[in-house]
């Protein structure tokens, strides 16, 4: 009797895969007002990406994104001189595509064209003029082979992903560096996301977000997030004792020692979390693809079922020169 | 009275996981490297007390490792103390709270940090701003104190570098701006001048005692260099291995080192800029008193008992008449010129208590008279003799 009862304790399986299945009903039951809204929000910044890169915009909306630019550039480089520049540089840009393609076209920040020149110049202001030579050359080809409307939606997706990642992971990395029991929460948390194979979220993803975009965006935040957060905590836990010793003896207030100690000491270290998420981010665009999300994942999808190696390849392509372009603009000066 | 601003009462400070474990090593009298060998922890500070005076430099000195960060650390809690008291302006530090802490930290400290803890993301400016941006100080105050305090150290035309494109002496420089500039009540500076050159170590030195004639701000100073110490302390505290081991004047320390490892401190002291005529004058064997009714006879009696060849004059108020050498004592007898010994007694060159050998150098080297030291009213106070200053200036010399 007693052997049997031992037999059976062993041969018990113990639930796991029932009971993640019942948490995710239980999360799909309880709480679709909240996951409804996420999806909302998600969806509503993936679609104003792609409207920003490529549909059409009124005059002063295109006014207004050089203008951004424009400052964007001032704060990187600090030196008003190349940011005005490469202001006037976009706007003399929009008038010789008018002669093109005719005024209708100012209208739309979408036209090729247009995009094209502003990656270049902010590439060329940003970094150098090499850079913006490969980010022309790559770019007019993936116009050129009819990917362009995939690496538009895809460039939306990845800052979607990129940019949610960034606004939990930065603020997680900076609790977990302050405080040890966060650390030791997030910590395996983190391990889990890393090297769980992101097939095996993409079910529970799409149970929660439905198929399309938006589950797109949240395995890949799921993929991505780590690196931000590690190099978030890395950097601000590695700061020099001294300069922290600096901030207090002066007086300084928690956030005092935030903000003008600790996060511009780990900048670098920062900058390297948000690269290493670009490119994480663009590594899952093919796996995005399998539950619904566009851009380039889905060529590669159809050419794989279809075996058809050139699309393949020229869908691979795309990836690789947004991945290079990316990662040479946010990337840190060598 | 002297009015007192800081004061640390029986301060321990030990590093390592049980710190506890160590008192009663500590009351036992092991030494620092036992405790650590029994208990894994290091003494930083071993039961040490002081008080600073309004407007004192109390300068803390001792070999790498005797614990005087530790100890300065300890006074704006940058490192919490295990026991004792620290009391600054009567406010025990110890028991303020997190925000009081950081409060009264903005208020009453400016501190200069031995690896100079410069932000390297800021330039010069910037860095010499922090402790008044920290403050909340409007912008344009800001930059024109930061600009001044640029200025007293000697940086101007650097404020727009990084500290990576300065040396080691510069950076120092920006370290001590970005003290100078938030003029707080007290001063904490941990080895302020250890990186400069000679040359701009003195300017620097002088450039604080000059700032300090106009405004005494309370200073804890670190410092390797004793003919520092000599120069701006006002007391010396000598630490070993977490004690101090001597507390004093200058003069205190230099003439009555308490043991071999304040006379190891003090045996290379460039003794000349250090010590003063008073510390070296001795009393004359001899003097030559004419109010009394001494004569010629007297003058040249007393320099033969006392192995002598000149006797310096003094009138009854003690004051300094001049010198009566043994040839003109002669000279005297054979005159038969007895009532007119002024004629023959000669000026001499006097020095102040005050002056240092360096100051006296000139008159040293062709002594072969006594040199007289003399107080404000011209009254011998004691004699200088060659060879008393060169075994002064010879460093084994202490006693
Ligand atoms: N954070 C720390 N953790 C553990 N031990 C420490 C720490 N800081 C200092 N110590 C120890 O305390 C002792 C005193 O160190 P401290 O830095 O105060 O010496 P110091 O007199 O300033 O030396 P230096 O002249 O080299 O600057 C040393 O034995 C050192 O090993
Ligand atoms: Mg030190």
């Amino acid at each position: 009797m007693l052997f049997m009862q031992i037999v059976s304790i062993f041969s018990w399986k113990i639930p796991l895969g029932e009971g993640i299945e019942k948490i995710i009903d239980f999360i799909i039951e309880n709480f679709s007002g909240p996951i409804e809204l996420f999806t909302g929000l998600i969806d509503f910044l993936i679609e104003n990406f792609e409207i920003f890169i490529m549909d059409g915009f009124p005059i002063s909306h295109l006014i207004v994104n050089i203008i951004l630019i424009t400052i964007f550039i001032y704060s990187r480089k600090k030196d008003k001189k190349v940011a005005l520049y490469t202001g006037a540089g976009m706007l003399v840009a929009v008038f010789i595509a008018s002669f093109f393609y005719g005024f209708e076209l100012i209208y739309s920040m979408g036209h090729p064209f247009l995009v094209i020149s502003a990656f270049a110049l902010i590439a060329w202001t940003a970094k150098s003029y090499r850079l913006a030579i490969f980010v022309v050359l790559g770019l007019a080809l993936m116009w050129n082979i009819e990917l362009w409307e995939e690496v538009i939606e895809t460039l939306a997706l990845i800052i979607t992903a990129v940019l949610v990642a960034l606004v939990i992971g930065i603020p997680v990395g900076i609790i977990k560096a302050h405080n040890k029991y966060v650390h030791y929460i997030v910590r395996p948390i983190l391990d889990f996301m890393q090297t769980i194979p992101p097939f095996v979220y993409l079910i529970p993803a799409l149970m929660l977000f439905g198929l399309g975009n938006v589950s797109g965006t949240i395995a890949t935040v799921i993929f991505a997030i780590a690196p931000p957060i590690r190099l978030t905590y890395l950097g601000i836990t590695q700061v020099d004792d001294e300069i922290i010793e600096a901030g207090k003896a002066f007086g300084s207030s928690w956030w005092q020692m935030l903000f003008k100690i600790e996060l511009p000491a780990a900048l670098p270290s920062i900058m390297m979390g948000i690269n290493q998420c670009i490119m994480l981010a663009l590594s899952m665009v093919v796996i995005a693809s399998m539950i619904g999300a566009g851009g380039l994942g889905e060529p590669v999808r159809l050419a794989l079922s279809r075996i058809d190696i050139g699309l393949g390849f020229e869908a691979g392509l795309g990836v690789v020169i947004i991945a290079i372009m990316l990662d040479r603009i946010f990337g840190r000066n060598e | 009275m002297a009015e007192k601003v800081i004061e640390v009462n029986n301060l321990f400070k030990i590093f390592g996981k049980n710190p506890e474990e160590a008192f009663p090593l500590i009351e036992k009298g092991l030494s620092k490297e036992e405790i650590l060998e029994k208990t894994g922890n290091t003494v930083g500070v071993n039961d040490v007390s002081f008080t600073v005076n309004k407007g004192e430099i109390f300068v803390v000195m001792g070999l790498s490792g005797s614990g005087k960060s530790t100890l300065i650390r300890c006074i704006n809690r940058l490192m919490e103390p295990n026991r004792g008291e620290i009391l600054i302006e009567d406010t025990d530090v110890s028991k303020l709270s997190k925000e009081e802490l950081m409060n009264f930290r903005k208020e009453k400290f400016g501190m200069v940090f031995q690896h100079f803890g410069l932000l390297p993301y800021r330039t010069v400016q910037k860095n010499v701003e922090y402790g008044l941006e920290v403050k909340k100080v409007k912008p344009s105050t800001r930059k024109k104190r930061a600009r001044e305090a640029i200025k007293k150290v000697g940086l101007e035309g650097w404020e727009d570098q990084k500290p990576q494109n300065l040396s080691g002496g510069m950076k120092q420089r920006v370290g001590l701006a970005r003290a100078l500039a938030v003029d707080p009540d007290i001063f904490l500076m941990d080895e302020p001048f250890s990186a400069l050159d000679p040359l701009i170590k003195k300017e620097m030195q002088d450039q604080l005692l000059e700032l300090y004639e106009e405004v005494k701000k309370t200073t804890i100073f670190i410092t390797h260099d004793l003919n520092e110490a000599l120069k701006v302390g006002d007391k010396i505290a000598i630490m070993k291995a977490g004690k101090i081991v001597q507390m004093g004047s200058q003069e205190e320390i230099l003439t009555n080192a308490a043991n071999d490892y304040v006379r190891d401190f003090v045996k290379d002291v460039d003794r000349s800029r250090v010590l003063k005529a008073r510390d070296i004058m001795i009393k004359p064997k001899t003097l030559l008193k004419p109010d009394q009714g001494e004569g010629p006879r007297t003058a040249i009696h007393k320099m033969r008992e006392n192995e002598i060849s000149s006797i310096i004059v003094v009138d009854k108020d003690k004051k300094v008449m001049g010198i009566l050498k043994i040839e003109e004592a002669l000279k005297i007898l054979q005159n038969k010129d007895d009532e007119n010994l002024k004629k023959y007694i000669k000026e001499i060159p006097r020095v102040d208590p005050g002056d240092t050998m360096d100051d006296m150098f000139a008159q040293i080297a062709e002594l072969d008279i006594p040199l007289p030291v003399v107080d404000k009213n011209d009254e011998l106070m004691g004699i200088i003799i060659k060879s008393n200053v060169l075994s002064n200036l010879a460093p084994e010399k202490v006693i």
